[in-house]
């Protein structure tokens, strides 16, 4: 009798440890600095099911986790024909020792519950092999056809709790879709999982469209387009897919980006062949042009708390970077290394921020502290440009173009190490990535 | 065009050698029978000639396009209606600026057009610097052409940056080709 009711209680605890997250620090170790080598081997059986359509739901959602977890090259997915153990009931401990024997660090083991007509409970516990405890059990209630972001919010979670950062799995990318030859190239506005799935047009119509952004703190984007004359800088709201031209300015406005808080955008404006940098209140439409310098002051980006803004200039002979505060005072030169410097981008994270040098002929993704110090490159190529920060500012997604008649596009990603350097999966041709904030 | 008087000459002298030719008898076998042979007569060098010209009407270049229209533009101004910029410039060469002072007469004597002044930039270079350097080589073609006595109002300008090459060639040449401020011109009363 007592020990059923231990048993019982053991069970309504480990419940409420699926209701609420816990919040304990993995005794497992994942090193996220350069130094890491060696990623954790995690164990992701498939998510058990009630019957056959929950079971190849759970195996569907456990490839997807594995899948997150493996590109993010921190964790190394074992292979499911290597487990000894077969659970079939995720409330019980595992048997660590099997484990063990696989040299998995980590398990994550889940089910899927039948919760009406067309809704699920995908539930999950997340177990420290060596310590032999618990790390998190967490329970989604969702759509069934929304099982993907389930798959990819569960990657997020535990990425957050072996890693100690925010995950970036249930994320988008939006970007230019690219068709057609060299000298008659066809672009289109899309969007896509960060893991290249759902892809899918945003906008209809054949008109020039250039480098779309993010609103850190909406599903919101902006962009350029060659619609009118002269090209203009323009707002779309993914879900509602409402378009907004911001403003009829008198030159083009191009370069585009966001507020941390959605409430301003920067751009660059031209007038009779100058341009400058200009802020604009959302709300009220005003505009406030933030340089005044006979350079091209362009590719503008906030720091994340709003406060400085990173940018790049020609005013001194070669285009270089340079910082400012948000109302255009105390500009201060940044970059000082070999080359040009274009297209600096201000990690999320605030630490860092990412940059296209060229030099000898080549162009580079590099990153530097927001003083300058510290600079970093972390790949070269024939044409690389876009860098986009993945939102817990670890991965730098970016655009690869080959050389010559038959030259391509292509998205790349590589993490703020320089390693895991990989190409994104893309229908077709892509260029100017933009990484979404994580969903809601 | 100088090809011209050099064949009509070379087609006189050939004219010339044929009837000389012509002229000369064959050798024939001499009847010994013959008493009273021919007396011998010198023959004075035949004097060529000389043809009266023809009076014709100009030459016409099958390829010229109607005077006035906007092919005619890009033919009586350079070829392309493009002026040509150095890596990474926006300031007009000499050999621009004679372009331009072309375009500037013709836009004068035609003035049924306006133009869109494209800025164009070649790959090597970051995606929006090269839309900046672009709206500065169209406004370098387009100051220019005001200098010259158009009016700004017929003149817009916009910048394609690297988006929209001529050359799909990745080496110096190519490049070249690309990095240009090209005005197109727009009928007025047309779309």
């Amino acid at each position: 009798m007592t020990r059923i009711l231990t048993v019982l209680l053991m069970l309504i605890g480990l419940l409420g440890a699926i209701a609420v997250p816990s919040s304990a620090i993995a005794q497992i170790e994942v090193d996220i600095t350069e130094g890491n080598i060696d990623p954790v081997p995690i164990a992701v059986p498939d998510f058990l099911g009630q019957d056959p359509e929950t079971r190849q739901l759970g195996a569907q959602i456990a490839e997807v986790i594995r899948s997150d977890l493996e590109s993010s090259a921190l964790f190394r997915s074992l292979d499911p024909a290597s487990f000894l153990e077969t659970q079939t009931d995720i409330d019980y401990e595992p048997t660590f020792a099997d484990w063990r024997v696989i040299r998995a660090d980590a398990l994550a083991s889940g089910r899927i519950v039948r919760d009406g007509p067309d809704k699920v409970r995908v539930e999950f516990r997340l177990w420290d092999v060596f310590a032999g405890r618990q790390l998190q059990g967490i329970r989604f209630s969702t759509a069934t056809e929304n099982w993907r972001r389930t798959a990819h919010k569960a990657s997020d979670a535990i990425f957050k709790a072996l890693t100690g950062e925010e995950g970036y799995f249930d994320s988008r990318i939006v970007f230019v879709d690219q068709r057609g030859p060299k000298t008659d190239r066809q672009k289109r506005l899309a969007i896509m999982d960060q893991d290249g799935f759902n892809p899918q047009y945003l906008l209809g119509g054949s008109d020039l469209v250039i480098s779309p952004q993010f609103d850190p703190s909406s599903q919101t984007i902006t962009f350029m387009s060659y619609e009118t004359l002269p090209p203009q800088v323009y707002i779309l709201d993914i879900e509602t897919g409402r378009r907004e031209l911001l403003g009829s300015f008198p030159g083009m406005t191009f370069a585009p980006r966001f507020s941390p808080d959605g409430d301003n955008l920067i751009m660059s404006m031209e007038q009779r062949g100058n341009i400058d940098i200009y802020i604009m209140d959302l709300l009220t439409r005003s505009t406030q042009r933030l340089t005044t310098d006979a350079g091209i002051d362009v590719s503008a980006s906030f720091s994340p708390d709003g406060r400085r803004i990173v940018f790049q200039s020609d005013r001194g002979g070669s285009p270089q970077l340079y910082t400012m505060n948000a109302d255009g005072s105390s500009t201060k030169r940044i970059s000082f290394g070999d080359g040009r410097y274009n297209q600096p981008v201000w990690s999320p994270r605030g630490d860092k921020i990412a940059f296209v040098r060229q030099n000898r002929g080549k162009f580079a993704i590099g990153v530097m502290d927001p003083d300058g110090s510290r600079e970093r490159i972390l790949t070269d190529d024939y044409l690389v440009d876009m860098p986009s920060w993945s939102p817990n500012g670890r991965v730098i997604l970016f655009t690869k173009e080959t050389r010559g008649r038959n030259s391509r596009a292509e998205l790349w990603s590589v993490d703020l190490t320089g390693r895991n350097l990989k190409r994104v999966d893309t229908p077709g041709q892509a260029t100017d990535p933009a990484w979404s904030p994580i969903l809601d | 065009m100088t090809l011209k008087p050099r064949s009509l000459a070379v087609i006189a002298m050939t004219a010339l050698l044929v009837s000389g030719c012509a002229t000369k008898p064959d050798p024939v076998p001499e009847p010994v029978a013959d008493p009273t042979p021919a007396p011998i007569v010198e023959t004075q060098p035949q004097q060529p000639e000389v043809l009266r010209p023809i009076p014709q009407t100009p030459m016409v270049d099958p390829n010229q396009p109607a005077p006035g229209s906007i092919a005619d533009f890009a033919y009586s101004t350079g070829g392309d209606a493009r002026v040509y910029f150095a890596y990474n410039q926006y300031t007009l060469s000499p050999q621009a600026r004679d372009t331009l002072r072309q375009q500037a007469d013709w836009l004068k004597t035609y003035r049924d057009y306006t133009a869109v002044v494209e800025g164009h930039a070649d790959e090597r270079g970051t995606r929006q610097y090269n839309i900046a350097l672009g709206a500065r080589r169209a406004n370098s073609v387009k100051s220019f052409l005001v200098g010259q006595g158009i009016a700004p109002s017929r003149l817009t300008t916009v910048s394609y940056g690297k988006e929209r090459p001529i050359d799909g060639r990745s080496n110096e040449e190519g490049w070249a080709r690309n990095r240009n401020g090209y005005t197109n011109l727009r009928a007025i009363g047309r779309s």
